[in-house]
């Protein structure tokens, strides 16, 4: 076994070492009746690992075999070759949470330059190291503005949040004793101003909106941060296309108090969903209550600049079930590549990136709008995505396209039965006009009754 | 410090010696108009269809840079950080054990790296039947009913974990209030159990480091909805008598929650379902070998008995009777989501291929696993205090008793360890070890390699008695010296400012 580097002979004088006569023997603790060898079938050589997971890879839709239009909080954005493989040296990747700063200096900086990155794009002051992902990252910011206000019971969310980020803030909710309101989105698909204002009362801890919302509008924070502000509860902003804050006002200089949500656009693949990269971010007078890990700028002995984990009495291997969180393990290496990536892009790329993603889907905007029968529903403005209507159900005409290599879209029916005709579609720097042209004709016989069959293409 | 001291301190290890000691920030090296990436003209009219008022101007402070730049910064940073690779990180419950590079390789496969889980469930049979796969397997090795792959690390899953068996309890009319810990549990698991809508009532441990069953009869009532168990415990130590407290638990209508993070010191060999087990997560960043990443991503499935499946996360992954796979959300007695999608998928493939490159021969790891630790104990008992003497199985926890005596505590111990090269155990947990260094060598550590950190051990144990003030003031040789965590907190500097 190649993974495991103990010969028989080390064996025999480990076992004579340790004074028993088998390995079996230092097994003694475990009652005879639970021992069970699994049913599994031989060990795969190497190459036959490489056949199995290469077969089943082959069976799946990738963005770069096909025209690809999907988002609805995972986006097909251009990461440097550079990213994956300073991701493969062992000194990122075989390493832990660093525990011990004065040979984690490497992680513990990173962290700091990516806490850094994140500040500056959402405006506040302080960012944690990283959270899981979105929806958590969305659950941990109402978590911490629940404790800021000391008693109150509940949220108010814009029902332009994420639909499976909604969900889980539910799951969460459901044991603490908190409320979840959700306020509808307008005809324009942005949430409608006076029905927030309308829904948030005095024990309502937190206010928050997505921006661009699940529809792609782009939300002014502002709406938000001020309902809140009038409360007395804390206004929550959501990014779940975090590509946008390269153009959109950050949310910490529109009067937020907490930004969360998911940066996979900034430089992580989209991995199916997983892993990905929730983060967090607030003005300093609620750093206390912030959760999971922060790093902190320090002194070694001799004086030098150097990092370490801080802050640590929040958390829960000190405070047990009086934590901020019961967060751990987070996404260090996700934060590593997102923290190359915005370092590679900086300043101008973050605001090119964004601008070509919203250029490129203006421009499908328009032609989808010129195809007789198919709509855009909402009139807002919008970043990257929008919805669009077909003149019949999505889900059957996505399904199709599909199959000759265009991924056009999310139906938004796996969320709203009552909207079978429409979906979601989302563009980035990475579509060519080609393949978008192709695209608006591929809609153009499909929908339009034309009735062609499309020529089925291969995946396996 | 005598310039003799410090020659002597540093002549443990001086591998690092030409390294990089210090690196400027990302933000300090960069220069006005340099730029680290390239993005083709772009190929439909330039619009700006946003009002002014909700775009923002240029990001102050942010890089400017280019790729040369950018590839020495994170190469040099890199060279600050210690790693499995490097040599034996026996960070103790963490399971530094070895990562197969080809799990690396087949993750990043196009159809799994750049995959997205909103596409037709047709063109994404493959990614479906990994996670099933996954599953079964799961499912087989723990001897459970199901298993939700949702969580994204262990903290999450005993979050899923706690829901599942509260909603459980719900159904049948009452969730109860209370969930039963040990002392010498990790502290995700009262703040999971917190966050579940649970209070806390902290079981005392035995002399013998395990569970007393009079003091979990005595808590055992039905106010208790589970009791969260480690096994085997922070110390290493198998709970003998898990066939009894599973008795016990059940008998109040309890369910019997266990933490599966050392998992791999039984992995193949036995299975929690047999032992009574209700739910385990498991750790696929610690039995499986998903790489630890500098903190994460890791990923925490939960596995649990026949009760409790209606109540798993949604959604599922199922298989048709035609041998497609779909997702499954219809599951009106489901906990709900715990997050987006189908959890860390890439965790997912990484684990399915460590399992497969084993398959039955899995047991080899827990066996390899509990053969070092023991090793490890033997070869440092006496030198350094054992408070539990109980049978070692992945881990051991010493603790710096003897060492005291000189005025050396477990966290100088530790900050010497890395003068020889290795990484420091955890260092003062389980809580019930005072001046714990806890030790977990894994299956994956060579002979030679377990012989060098023993050997270095008892060096450092000598140095404790004859020149403390050398291990006092550890390390020496590391990229920067003993770091001020109490001034890091007082004058808390988050982030860098332009």
């Amino acid at each position: 076994m190649k993974f495991l580097p103990t010969s028989d002979a080390d064996r025999l004088e480990m076992l004579r070492a340790i004074g028993v006569s088998s390995v079996e023997e230092l097994f003694a603790s475990i009652p005879a009746e639970v021992r069970q060898p699994p049913n599994l079938p031989p060990p795969l050589s190497e190459i036959e690992v490489r056949r199995l997971l290469g077969s089943l890879a082959r069976r799946n839709a990738n963005a770069r075999d096909t025209a690809f239009f999907l988002g609805a909080g995972i986006y097909n954005h251009s990461i440097s070759a550079v990213s994956d493989q300073m991701l493969y040296r062992a000194e990122w990747l075989t390493s832990y949470t660093p525990y011990q700063p004065e040979v984690s200096q490497g992680t513990l900086q990173s962290i700091f330059e990516f806490q850094t990155h994140i500040c500056l794009l959402t405006g506040l002051d302080v960012a944690n190291a990283s959270l899981y992902e979105g929806a958590s990252a969305l659950v941990e910011a109402l978590l911490m503005a629940s404790r800021l206000s000391r008693g109150r019971t509940r949220a108010v969310l814009s029902a332009g949040i994420h639909p499976e980020y909604r969900e889980t803030v539910r799951t969460y909710f459901s044991s603490l004793g908190f409320t979840s309101v959700e306020v509808p989105v307008g005809s324009d698909g942005a949430t409608d101003a006076d029905a927030l204002r309308a829904a948030v009362d005095d024990d309502t801890f937190a206010v928050a909106v997505q921006s661009p919302n699940f529809y792609g509008v782009i939300e002014d924070w502002e709406t938000g941060s001020r309902t809140a502000r009038e409360r007395g509860a804390l206004s929550v902003a959501v990014v779940a296309e975090a590509a946008s804050l390269g153009l959109l006002a950050p949310p910490g200089e529109r009067g937020v108090d907490i930004a969360c949500g998911e940066a996979q656009s900034l430089g992580v693949p989209m991995h199916f969903g997983g892993p990905v990269l929730g983060f967090l971010s607030c003005r300093s007078e609620h750093q206390r209550q912030i959760p999971g890990r922060l790093v902190g700028q320090t002194r070694d002995a001799q004086g030098r600049r150097a990092f370490c984990l801080t802050l640590s009495t929040r958390e829960q291997h000190i405070r047990r079930e009086r934590a901020t969180s019961n967060i751990c393990t987070n996404q260090g290496l996700m934060a590593l590549a997102s923290n190359i990536h915005c370092s590679l892009l900086g300043k101008r790329g973050l605001r090119e990136v964004a601008l070509q993603s919203h250029a490129k889907a203006e421009y499908l905007k328009g032609e989808i709008a010129k195809i007789p029968s198919w709509r855009i529903p909402f009139s807002g403005p919008t970043f990257n995505e929008f919805v669009v209507e077909a003149p019949g159900p999505a889900a059957p005409i996505l399904s199709q396209l599909a199959g000759s290599g265009i991924l056009a879209g999310v139906p938004l029916s796996r969320w709203e039965p009552g909207s079978e005709n429409r979906f979601l579609l989302a563009a980035t720097e990475m579509n060519t006009r080609e393949e978008m042209d192709r695209l608006v004709a591929a809609l153009t016989d499909t929908g339009g009754g034309g009735g062609r069959e499309l020529s089925h293409r291969d995946l396996s | 410090m005598s310039v003799e001291i410090e020659e002597r301190a540093s002549s443990a290890g001086d591998r690092r010696h030409p390294e990089p000691r210090h690196e400027p920030l990302v933000f300090e090296v960069s220069g006005e108009g340099k730029v680290g990436y390239s993005l083709p003209p772009l190929d439909v009219p330039e619009t700006l269809a946003i009002p002014r008022a909700l775009c923002r101007d240029e990001i102050a402070g942010e890089t400017e840079i280019t790729e040369v730049e950018v590839a020495r910064h994170f190469t040099r940073l890199s060279r600050l950080n210690f790693s499995i690779d490097e040599a034996l990180y026996p960070l103790g419950s963490c399971t530094m054990k070895h990562n197969p590079r080809v799990n690396e390789e087949v993750a990043r496969l196009p159809g799994f790296a750049a995959a997205h889980p909103l596409a037709p469930e047709e063109v994404s049979q493959g990614a479906l039947e990994l996670a099933w796969r996954l599953e079964k397997t799961l499912s087989e090795l723990t001897g459970l009913a199901r298993v939700t792959l949702q969580p994204a690390a262990g903290a999450q899953g005993e979050l899923a974990g706690i829901l599942m068996i509260r909603a459980a309890l719900a159904k049948e009319g009452n969730p109860r209030t209370t969930v039963l810990i040990p002392d010498s549990a990790h502290g995700t698991n009262p703040a999971s159990a917190h966050f579940a809508g649970y209070k806390v009532h902290e079981l005392k441990s035995n002399a013998r480091g395990t569970l007393d069953l009079h003091v979990l009869e005595e808590a055992m009532t039905m106010d208790v909805a589970a009791l969260m168990l480690t096994v085997p415990n922070t110390l290493g130590i198998f709970e003998n008598q898990i066939l009894e407290i599973a008795r016990i638990v059940h008998a109040k209508g309890g369910y019997l929650y266990c933490d599966g993070a050392n998992f791999n010191s039984f992995v193949g060999l036995a299975k929690p379902g047999a032992m009574g087990i209700d739910v385990m997560h498991m750790n696929l960043h610690k039995t499986f070998s998903t790489p630890h990443g500098g903190g994460g991503p890791g990923a925490g499935p939960a596995a649990v008995t026949a009760k409790l499946v209606p109540f798993l996360p949604r959604p599922t992954v199922e298989r048709r009777a035609d041998g497609t796979f779909f997702l499954d959300h219809d599951r009106p007695d489901s906990v709900g989501r715990l997050r987006t999608f189908l959890g860390n998928f890439g965790m997912f493939v990484r684990a399915l291929a460590y399992i497969s490159s084993y398959g039955n021969r899995i047991g080899e790891v827990a066996r390899g696993a509990v053969l070092n630790a023991n090793y490890v104990r033997a070869g440092l008992a006496g030198v350094y205090h054992l408070k539990y003497d109980a049978p070692t199985m992945h881990e051991v926890v010493f603790s710096d008793k003897k060492q005291t005596e000189s005025g050396v505590h477990a966290m100088d111990i530790g900050k010497r360890l890395m003068d020889y090269g290795f990484h420091p155990p955890t260092i003062s947990f389980p809580l019930i070890v005072h001046g714990a260094l806890m030790i977990e060598p894994t299956e994956t550590e060579p002979k030679l390699g377990l012989d060098a950190f023993v050997a270095a051990m008892r060096e450092i144990a000598r140095e404790c008695e004859e020149e403390p003030q050398i291990v006092k003031t550890a390390p020496h040789t590391t990229p920067v010296r003993r770091v001020d965590e109490v001034g890091a907190a007082r004058n808390l500097v988050l982030r860098w400012r332009p």
